[in-house]
């Protein structure tokens, strides 16, 4: 009983330390990204590198970005008419959802999706390249593979996510109009005369501003997961998992913390503003 | 007499360190409970070629990859012409590794480049050369290894040994001081293995590269080495000319150089 005691101990002991190490390696790996991204900022070699995988990243995520929008504005208003309809304030519909969507909706689930898409390619393609000695035989060149691989990963997902979740905001927006005025009937200007009292370009503004740090998380999770995946395909396989995991919980923690810190913003530099 | 002899030993010293391109001192690694090398030394001299061998999983790889600082020693130190370089930080040793070529075991070409582009790789990352002198160097380097013609091909569209040369002449692109060839000739036909082999051979020669080559090919070790080191277990158990290789009484050694299995290893079978 006590050997199993003191096993169960040494388990979690060596899990809490292989956690913390791996903690401390992401933020280093992380201050490495920063301190690249500052020396070739202004080069046109790193633009260069940049500008593929704005397709990458940007165009080839527009799709399903916009799917995801128009979907989460439609449901919404398909969940919100009948209650609204009951205590006669089916014309505000246009408030909530576009409120919703803006603030919350958009930026999360263009993230989750981003983390999905994005996060997991990147991270398969840095596992590949890491286990086939690819990354390696860049640093034996003499060129460092966060400058060459991760900088303008990062670069392009932390620009593009900001401008993919105004196209999810555009959808969502779009899809509860369908759902509220062409299917329920709903009068269209009083919806978005609403829409237009409670939607502030603050709230519009705070979600971009979620955005940029749920794209930035997703490129330094996913590819400090490439960059760390263990040899086979069975490694890689996993590190993608991890990468979507660890990508989606910290556009959770991610977006309570700046909710709590733009709330505040909005209360120091609005009031208290009423939702209807 | 005596005061002679020392000072003769002394000047054989002094220029043995100078002469010395690469030194690892007392190396050790170990990768979890496994211990891959202990407390290596090796010296490696200026302008030659150093073969090492030994049986898979002895540390081989690992010790090729300490060379250029890829990994780093748990204990002891490498230096480079005199100047400890396993303690820099990567950016302070990319000076260092521009004077390096690395043949890796299985090419490490970018998938997402072609094949020119490939070799083209580090001259555009540390040369300020022109698009057509970067042109002419690739199809220079290309021809040395019988693959001009494949430019435009990706790494997927080509054999594993073609990966291997186009891998070669990436790794002599930026015409190298010191080359480690992993398991240059593994893959290869024999015709082609003696190419590569020659090729290795006249970097040599004609432009003092020094070389560090780690295979299996006996043949190709004898052809390219000035010197043969074996290793076992982590630990260096040969050292020395080739003829010393091909004369030696030692069983260890001998097993390997003819390819004998032990009377273990066949045990093995019987279970």
């Amino acid at each position: 009983m006590a050997a199993s005691t003191r096993d169960v101990l040494i388990r979690t002991g060596a899990t809490t330390l292989a956690a913390a190490a791996d903690f401390g390696n992401f933020w280093r790996f992380a201050g490495r990204t920063f301190r690249w991204l500052s020396v070739t900022l202004g080069s046109s070699r790193m633009w260069r590198l940049v500008i593929p995988e704005c397709m990458e990243i940007g165009v080839r995520s527009l799709p399903v970005i916009l799917i995801t929008g128009s979907f989460v504005g439609m449901v919404l208003a398909v969940q919100a008419i009948e209650q609204f309809r009951a205590v006669g304030l089916e014309e505000q519909m246009g408030a909530v959802v576009n409120l919703s969507v803006v603030r919350e909706l958009g930026p999360v689930l263009a993230g989750v999706m981003i983390a999905g898409r994005i996060g997991g390619a990147l991270t398969a393609e840095l596992g590949t390249m890491n286990v086939t000695e690819q990354i390696d035989a860049l640093r034996s060149m003499g060129t460092d593979p966060i400058r060459y691989l991760v900088v303008p990963r990062f670069l392009a997902c932390f620009l593009l996510t900001p401008i993919l979740t105004l196209y999810c905001d555009l959808m969502g927006s779009l899809g509860g109009w369908f759902v509220s005025v062409g299917l329920s009937d709903v009068d269209s200007g009083p919806y978005w005369e609403f829409t237009r009292d409670a939607v502030d370009a603050f709230d519009l503004v705070s979600g971009l501003f979620k955005s940029f740090f749920f794209g930035g998380a997703i490129a330094l999770i996913s590819c400090f997961k490439g960059f760390h995946c263990r040899p086979g395909a069975e490694g890689v396989g996993q590190a993608c998992t991890e990468a979507f995991v660890a990508s989606f919980v910290s556009i959770l923690v991610l977006d309570f913390f700046l909710a709590v810190f733009l709330q505040a913003v909005s209360n120091y530099v609005y009031g208290f503003r009423p939702l209807l | 007499m005596a005061e002679v002899r020392a000072q003769v030993q002394r000047d054989s010293g002094r220029a043995a360190v100078e002469t010395a391109q690469i030194e690892l001192r007392g190396v050790s690694k170990r990768f979890g409970s496994l211990e891959v090398l202990k407390q290596l030394s090796l010296r490696l001299e200026r302008g030659k070629t150093t073969v090492v061998i030994g049986e898979s999983g002895t540390g081989k790889s690992v010790l090729l990859k300490h060379i250029v600082v890829l990994l780093r020693p748990d204990e002891g130190e490498v230096y480079y012409r005199g100047e400890r370089i396993d303690h820099l930080s990567e950016m302070e040793l990319v000076r260092y590794r521009q004077r390096f070529g690395f043949l890796f075991q299985m090419g490490a070409l970018f998938d997402s480049l072609t094949v020119a582009e490939n070799v083209a790789f580090p001259l555009h990352e540390h040369t300020n050369k022109s698009s057509r002198e970067i042109d002419a160097i690739v199809t220079e380097k290309l021809s040395m290894v019988g693959l001009d013609g494949l430019q435009s091909k990706r790494p997927a569209q080509i054999s594993g040994g073609q990966r291997k040369r186009v891998a070669l002449a990436r790794a002599i692109a930026l015409d190298p001081e010191v080359v480690l060839y992993d398991e240059p000739t593994t893959g290869l036909d024999p015709v082609r293995a003696d190419v590569i082999n020659e090729l290795i051979r006249r970097l040599q020669r004609r432009i003092g590269v020094t070389g560090v080559v780690v295979t299996h090919d006996m043949t190709s070790a004898y052809k390219v080495g000035d010197r043969i080191v074996m290793l076992d277990k982590g630990r260096i158990i040969a050292d020395g000319p080739p003829d010393d290789f091909r004369t030696t009484d030692d069983p260890r050694v001998r097993r390997f150089v003819d390819g004998r299995a032990s009377p273990e290893d066949l045990s093995a079978l019987d279970e």
